[in-house]
């Protein structure tokens, strides 16, 4: 097959669709650097392996599936990067082996879940943002370095239907150093670390018509720039806040999130505006979407009693691995052992481990089984939703020996379910 | 093969009323006593109501406004119903996990659901959702009152392009029908206004809901397509609005259809309502229940509240933000790129409350006064509440007394806006049944649903209750208590739950309807090219549902 085809990019939560794959060549084509380094001849885990040695699939998953039968709550961690099928099949098993699911929002973006359960989320699709928004803010976010091809396809170059042009558009980036991205707006605001509440306290006061509650100087910015700043958004005919991690994970995370969208709330009764979090993983969202379609909730899931119970900072990984609460884990597209605090990667050694993964990482290391998989977007399909939880089938254009998770966790409960019985 | 002996049936499409019957089962159908022969297992049914399952043709049950809702409110979500063992956990109060919605359906004797609103570019997450709902069978209705390519081709007086683009866009999402939510209004709201009236102009377009909605009649008709143009109408939630919804009625005047309406209007109670604002706000139920009645192209559904907890969740934007500044509550939006929007906030209702009071005495108005083969039962699940009160609404329909004893515990403020407390009327439990079955099955225009005569479906209710002997309106609590747990669901002729206990997990199909047939999609590629690229944030080829991708997915195509 010496031909391009289109492939949909499931590296991280931009989720591209336009990209090209030259199947002789090996190589993509309009990726970004990260995508591509995905999409490209890597160091693949050969076998799968029982203790380091090397075993056959089936073998495999039915040691797997013994560990987590054996055990009294296992932890089962990771998902963003694989697709709904698997992230299904993941939840039944949790919930078959009454063990803890858990994904990598819970380190990540899942300050903005507990905002959403305070607020709700005044959102909107990347493409209302390319049609419609004259402002956006990247708000502790840095697309250029971690959705590169986010600014030309969706936030800043894209055109669309009321925005013909990058004029048309005011791009303003707060963050607390002077990022890649704050190169390409058309205002950078450096806020002082941990104070992005109340600069954001500061701008409702200010577009509440309440500026004399403000003082001279917020979180290192001044008064003047403040009142610019409300100024712009008020005035904006649409206009998008993009949060990252600088807002979840620093100081007051889920707060930081709730006050930045009683700001898009107040905003709405003036003009237009909508709030997104830049999620990172290809499939995050789906990570979070489908237990909560089949359990109830998006993360920090405890099945130990027969039914799902949600308890962040209880039943999230670190803090289950921390205090020692289980006794065994299956950790799947994801690496902990390398992502993780020293103390909960402690843990992880003392207990057997399961990983499933295309690619060998630290977490590889300490695993006792590793189930090595098929790359979904290039060796398997499946269905993953991009940031802003538009579902995307993405597609197998390359053979392969190596079975794909939604295959391997199949197999996986069917052994369970044997094994239950 | 199964043999229902000795029950009473009540099959209102076969004109059957309450008559001592056997019912026979082969491969999933109901069939003549003549086919069934060898290892059948019979069922006694002596004594006992034996009819079609039920048929809910109206709830949002899959996809992102659901899912969204359940995140955001865990709360909703700490009720647990099952423990996991041989069937999946089961949890929520009025939201539900997928398979909590397929066993609580399956409890209460429904063995079909459709999802009103799929937003066209999530049609696939809708789908990942209907197909992990166990036990019924369903569909999902695509919006397109707001759809960039609806307003352009009703611009353009262009209805071969919309009729083409209609026909492409139910079978990308692999939807069922066409859903009209606000026209207009919700492309306005990306400007922060909304279309309130027929005649006020969609910013950008020069285009009316007015002309929106008699078009999209119009070319659902052309294609014939298995269900009626379902209308969401402009205005709603706002006093004064019934005006504005018989108005909408009257633009189906010109159309009609052997087999069914032209027209559904659903969820008519938070569209029927008289007055100039909260102070003075009323009833319009009668009048419109006037007009349906007036007219046999047009069909209803209620949209009854319950009292006490729901969530408000629709495709119409501007509305839901506007109730999030009435009560305060959390809000979530959504605008989708060129096809409208949706806004969920949660929401209670309680019987002190005047306006609460006032929707549930609406709701019920219209069920009782508009004639039973124009009237759906529906919460609008999960807006106006449960799916699991309908027998609550079947048993006040039925008694007035029920009626009378619920009234007093009502703010009174329902006495003078609403015309409850005087009506008379008792719909019979022929009726109800009919509202709850045969209606639904005739409106979604699926011959082989809600009814018991051979060739049908074998989705069969059975409940502990003895139409001959039992006083429905005097014995409102029996008739409550009865049809909320069947003594037998049968599903595709296998027995899925008996007296409120799941037996066994099936999984039911994903009706989808095939139009491409009568349409030449030539009209319409350059257009669809040209608005790909423009305007949307993903690529032509990468939109859409394909059927392998269901898991049992039934094309019904349109001839």
């Amino acid at each position: 097959m010496a031909e391009e085809v289109n492939i949909i990019c499931t590296f991280c939560g931009s989720v591209c669709d336009d990209v090209q794959f030259d199947l002789e060549k090996f190589k993509g084509k309009k990726f970004c650097k990260l995508g591509s380094s995905k999409f490209s001849k890597k160091e693949r885990i050969k076998a799968p392996m029982i203790d380091g040695k090397e075993v056959s699939y089936e073998e495999a998953i039915e040691k797997a599936a013994e560990i987590l039968v054996n055990a009294k709550r296992p932890l089962l961690y990771g998902w963003a990067s694989t697709v709904n099928e698997a992230i299904r099949l993941g939840v039944l098993l949790t919930e078959k082996v009454r063990g803890v699911y858990d994904q990598c929002a819970s380190v990540c973006h899942a300050p903005g879940t507990l905002a959403l359960i305070e607020e709700g989320v005044p959102g909107g699709s990347l493409g209302e943002i390319k049609n419609r928004a004259d402002m956006v803010v990247f708000w502790g976010s840095n697309p250029m370095e971690a959705h590169p091809r986010h600014p030309v396809r969706y936030s800043v170059r894209a055109k669309g239907l009321l925005i013909k042009d990058r004029k048309d558009r005011k791009v303003v980036v707060v963050d607390v150093r002077k990022t890649k991205s704050a190169n390409m707006a058309d205002l950078f605001i450096q806020i002082k670390p941990g104070y992005d509440y109340p600069v954001l306290s500061a701008l409702r006061a200010i577009i509440k018509g309440e500026e004399d509650a403000v003082p001279e100087e917020v979180g290192g910015v001044k008064k003047e720039q403040l009142k610019e700043l409300a100024e712009m958004m008020k005035s904006a005919k649409y206009g998008a806040v993009l949060y990252g991690l600088g807002v979840t994970q620093s100081r007051g995370r889920d707060r930081n999130v709730e006050n930045a969208i009683k700001l898009i709330q107040l905003l709405n009764r003036y003009t237009r505006w909508i709030i997104w979090p830049m999620r990172g993983h290809y499939n995050v969202v789906g990570a979070g979407e489908v237990p909560a379609w089949e359990a109830g909730y998006t993360y920090a899931i405890d099945f130990s009693r027969g039914y799902p119970r949600f308890s962040p900072g209880e039943f999230s990984a670190n803090e289950i691995l921390q205090r020692g609460d289980c006794d065994a884990a299956l950790i799947i597209a994801s690496d902990p052992a390398a992502h993780f605090p020293k103390v909960s990667v402690k843990h992880l050694k003392k207990i057997p481990v399961i990983q499933i993964d295309p690619f060998p990482n630290m977490t590889t290391l300490l695993s006792d089984v590793v189930i090595p998989s098929a790359v979904a977007g290039l060796e398997a399909e499946g269905t993953a939703y991009r940031m802003d939880g538009i579902p995307f089938r993405v597609k197998k254009i390359v053979d392969t020996e190596y079975w794909s998770d939604e295959k391997i966790l199949e197999l996986m409960l069917e052994k369970v379910n044997e094994l239950q019985r | 093969m199964l043999h229902i002996k000795n029950g009473i049936v009540i099959d209102p499409k076969n004109g059957i009323d309450a008559e001592k019957m056997d019912i026979f089962v082969k491969n999933g159908k109901i069939v003549e006593e003549s086919e069934v022969k060898g290892d059948v297992k019979v069922i006694d049914a002596s004594n006992k109501l034996v009819v079609a399952g039920g048929f809910d043709m109206h709830a949002h049950i899959a996809g992102s406004k659901i899912n969204v809702g359940r995140e955001m409110r865990p709360e909703e979500m700490r009720t647990v119903r099952l423990v996991a063992g041989k069937f999946r956990a089961s949890i929520g109060r009025v939201l539900l996990t997928s398979p909590a919605i397929g066993y609580e359906y399956a409890k209460m004797g429904y063995t079909s659901a459709f999802e009103a609103a799929q937003p066209p570019v999530g049609a696939l997450h809708t789908h990942e959702e209907l197909d992990a709902i166990p036990m019924i069978d369903k569909a999902a209705l695509p919006v397109f009152g707001n759809w960039h390519f609806v307003l352009k081709y009703v611009a353009e007086k262009n209805w071969e392009k919309l009729r083409t683009f209609i026909a492409w866009a139910i079978e990308r999402t692999k939807g069922f029908g066409v859903k009209v939510v606000n026209p207009g209004g919700v492309e306005a709201w990306m400007y922060g206004g909304n279309c309130k009236s027929l005649d006020d102009e969609v910013p950008g377009f020069g285009v009316t809901p007015r002309e929106i909605i008699t078009a999209l009649i119009q070319e659902t008709e052309n294609l014939n397509l298995s269900h009626s143009v379902h209308l969401h109408c402009n205005n709603l939630g706002t006093p004064g609005n019934y005006e504005t919804t018989i108005e909408s009625m009257k633009l189906a005047s010109k159309f009609s259809n052997d087999r069914r309406q032209v027209l559904h209007v659903t969820h008519v109670q938070f569209n029927a309502y008289s007055g100039s604002s909260w102070r003075d706000v009323g009833s319009g139920a009668a009048e419109i229940a006037k007009y349906v009645n007036s007219v046999d192209n047009i069909t209803i559904d209620m949209g009854q509240p319950i009292f006490g907890h729901a969530t408000a969740m629709t495709g119409d934007a501007p509305f839901q933000f506007t109730l999030h500044k009435l009560t305060g509550a959390r809000w979530s939006n959504k605008d989708s790129e060129i096809e409208g929007g949706a806004g969920i906030v949660p929401i209670g209702y309680l019987p002190k409350n005047p306006i609460h009071a006032l929707q549930w005495a609406i709701g019920l108005e219209l069920g009782l006064l508009v004639d039973s083969d124009k009237v759906v039962l529906s919460t609008d699940y999960p807006n106006g509440g449960p799916f699991t009160e309908y027998p609550y609404i079947m048993a006040m329909l039925m008694s007035r007394k029920m009626r009378e004893k619920e009234l007093e515990r009502v703010s009174p403020y329902v006495q003078k806006a609403t015309g409850l407390a005087a009506i008379d009327r008792e719909k019979t439990l022929f009726e109800v049944i009919q509202m709850t079955r045969s209606l639904p099955a005739r409106v979604m225009g699926l011959d082989s649903k809600g009814h018991l005569g051979f060739g049908a479906d074998a989705d069969i209710a059975i409940y502990n209750f003895d139409p001959l002997t039992v006083d429905v309106t005097n014995d409102f609590e029996t008739v409550y208590k009865v049809f909320k747990t069947s003594a037998y669901t049968i599903k595709g002729g296998e027995i899925i739950a008996m007296n409120g206990e799941l037996v066994k997990e099936v999984w039911g199909r994903t009706f989808w309807v095939d139009a491409t047939s009568k349409v030449e999609m030539e009209a319409i590629e350059s257009d669809l090219d040209e608005m790909f690229s423009k305007y949307y944030s993903l690529e032509r080829q990468n939109y859409g549902v394909e059927e392998s991708w269901i898991k049992k997915p039934e094309r019904l195509v349109m001839g």
